[in-house]
């Protein structure tokens, strides 16, 4: 059994080792690849625009219920004029990232893992090979970035339909005055709450993009192995993000 | 000075997990020929061809291919030596995201900074060797099986390499498609001037084009030359092989354990899962 252990700690060493080496080759190719900006904007296309409703529907309900709640329980307080600044400060720093990543790992992770994974699957990557062209640099590392391109623009629509989702909630529905809504919104935010959310949607981005490739990118070339690096992706990138919020919430708050 | 041949095997020795593959196999493949390399399914065909592109590094022992040792290779050695090599794989690994044309241009525009209209004519040149012109605005998934192994064999042609390597081609075709793609490989190897390695168990097919074949079997080259010579030999096994009988030094039964025993073994039989509950 404790054999058994070693093995599975070994194995699991191997891969992650494995896994940063092949991370860094990605960075390393990265500026080359982006010399063809025609490669890359296809892929922001494919992970970002194509992920754009189902951003901007959640956006706006997960507002809306931030809206709802922080009325109802501030009002117990007194402190309903806060709506405006606690939406603002939720969404910013925690629920526009995490959610966004989470619901990005669903629909353009997954995405991005099955295809990669088929292509292998089908030998398009070994094709590649030989016709002397590098698949990491030609179906990868575009993906890559197309991925840690998206993220913080979806993070960005995101949280701005969330502050107007609240705004709707808070103002027509609650009776708030819209321009307190506004003003207080604008003194209780501080710029360093901004960078908060813009550097966990980048490393979030950069995190599940990476997850969904490497799992495509290394599937076992069989329908099941397909399959295992989809809910692999899903799964993994989840835990990461919410690992990865709390590590920078922590480094924030000190 | 080119060597008359363009692969050299030496003493190959390659296993996967504890499986030996190739247990000190020798090969030379002449230059200008189309060499086919037959083998019953598992003998590692497909293996053989990843050690000779380079895909797949050997335990032991070395491959030389159009002058070049393959270990002696870094990555853009490695790359440079892929352009002068052509591969059709078993089921065309054609670029699903592309229609047929594109996937002709896919090399082209990769390696060479060439002009839009030399590429249109290049790729429909390609495309018309293979009798797919018409098909050139289809997408990949429109194709049959044949169609795409024709357009996969544009592809690998795009490049004017001097190795062209196929990959089981005859593999699930019918017999029109078979027929034609039989005919594509010797036209284009006498046409163009380069060497061909087929990789394929279809005897019949395969004898009627090659000069010359290989039979591997058992991790070495069971026996070589030209397929008249493989089709009168004596050997057991290349008799076996040759004429697809079922029984013989290839034996119809997968090693199992005395069969009277393991039918009336009550042991065995009470731990079957039925038993259980």
């Amino acid at each position: 059994m404790i054999r058994d252990l070693i093995a599975t700690l070994g194995g699991f060493v191997r891969t992650f080792g494995a896994s940063q080496l092949f991370f860094f080759r990605l960075l390393a190719e990265s500026p080359r690849v982006l010399l063809r900006p025609s490669l890359v904007s296809r892929q922001v296309h494919n992970a970002g625009a194509m992920s754009l409703v189902l951003i901007m529907v959640c956006g706006f309900f997960v507002g809306a219920v931030i809206g709802l709640q922080s009325y109802s329980n501030l009002a117990r307080f007194g402190a309903e004029d806060q709506v405006g600044p606690f939406s603002a400060l939720a969404l910013m720093k925690e629920l526009g990232p995490v959610i966004t990543a989470l619901l990005f790992a669903g629909r353009a992770g997954t995405a991005l893992a099955s295809e990669i994974g088929l292509m292998r699957v089908t030998d398009q990557l070994s094709a590649m090979e030989m016709m002397a062209i590098d698949p990491v640099v030609r179906v990868a590392v575009p993906r890559f970035l197309g991925g840690a391109i998206s993220m913080p623009l979806l993070v960005a629509i995101f949280t701005s339909i969330g502050i107007l989702g609240a705004y709707m909630v808070g103002v027509p529905l609650m009776g708030l005055d819209s321009g307190a809504f506004w003003s207080e919104m604008k003194q209780g935010v501080a710029e360093a709450d901004v960078w908060e959310g813009i550097i966990k949607s980048i490393v979030f981005g950069v995190a599940s993009s990476f997850i969904a490739v490497w799992e495509g990118y290394n599937c076992q070339p069989t329908a099941e192995g397909v399959g295992r690096a989809t809910t692999r992706t899903v799964v993994i990138s989840a835990v990461t993000v919410l690992i990865f919020d709390f590590m920078i919430t922590a480094i924030a708050i000190n | 000075m080119q060597s008359d041949n363009v692969v050299e095997i030496e003493d190959l020795h390659y296993a996967r997990g504890s499986r030996e593959i190739f247990k000190g196999l020798n090969l030379a493949i002449r230059r200008g020929e189309v060499t086919a390399i037959m083998g019953p399914s598992g003998t590692g065909k497909t293996t053989l061809l990843r050690l000779i592109t380079g895909q797949l590094v050997p335990d032991k022992g070395r491959v030389r291919v159009d002058g070049e040792w393959l270990d002696q290779l870094r990555r853009p050695g490695l790359y440079s030596l892929r352009r002068r090599i052509g591969m059709l794989f078993q089921n065309g690994a054609l670029l699903t995201d592309f229609d047929v044309f594109e996937n002709v241009a896919f090399p082209l525009r990769e390696h060479y900074d060439l002009p839009d209209r030399l590429i249109r004519h290049i790729v429909l040149t390609k495309l018309h060797a293979v009798g797919l012109r018409g098909a050139a605005f289809m997408q990949p998934q429109e194709l049959s099986g044949g169609m795409a192994r024709r357009v996969a064999l544009a592809r690998a042609m795009a490049t004017d390499p001097k190795i062209l390597i196929y990959d089981e081609p005859f593999v699930g075709l019918d017999p029109i498609s078979m027929g034609v793609i039989v005919r594509l490989v010797r036209r284009m190897n006498d046409a163009l001037g380069i060497s061909s390695i087929v990789v394929s168990h279809d005897v019949q097919e395969i004898s009627s084009v090659a000069d010359s074949s290989y039979l591997i079997s058992d991790g070495k080259v069971a026996a070589g030359g030209s397929p008249d010579e493989l089709h009168n030999a004596q050997s057991e096994l290349v008799r076996q092989f040759m004429h697809g009988m079922a029984d013989g030094p290839v034996p119809f039964h997968f090693p199992a354990e005395d069969y009277a025993s393991q039918l009336f073994d009550d042991g065995r039989i009470s731990k079957s899962p039925q038993d259980d509950s």
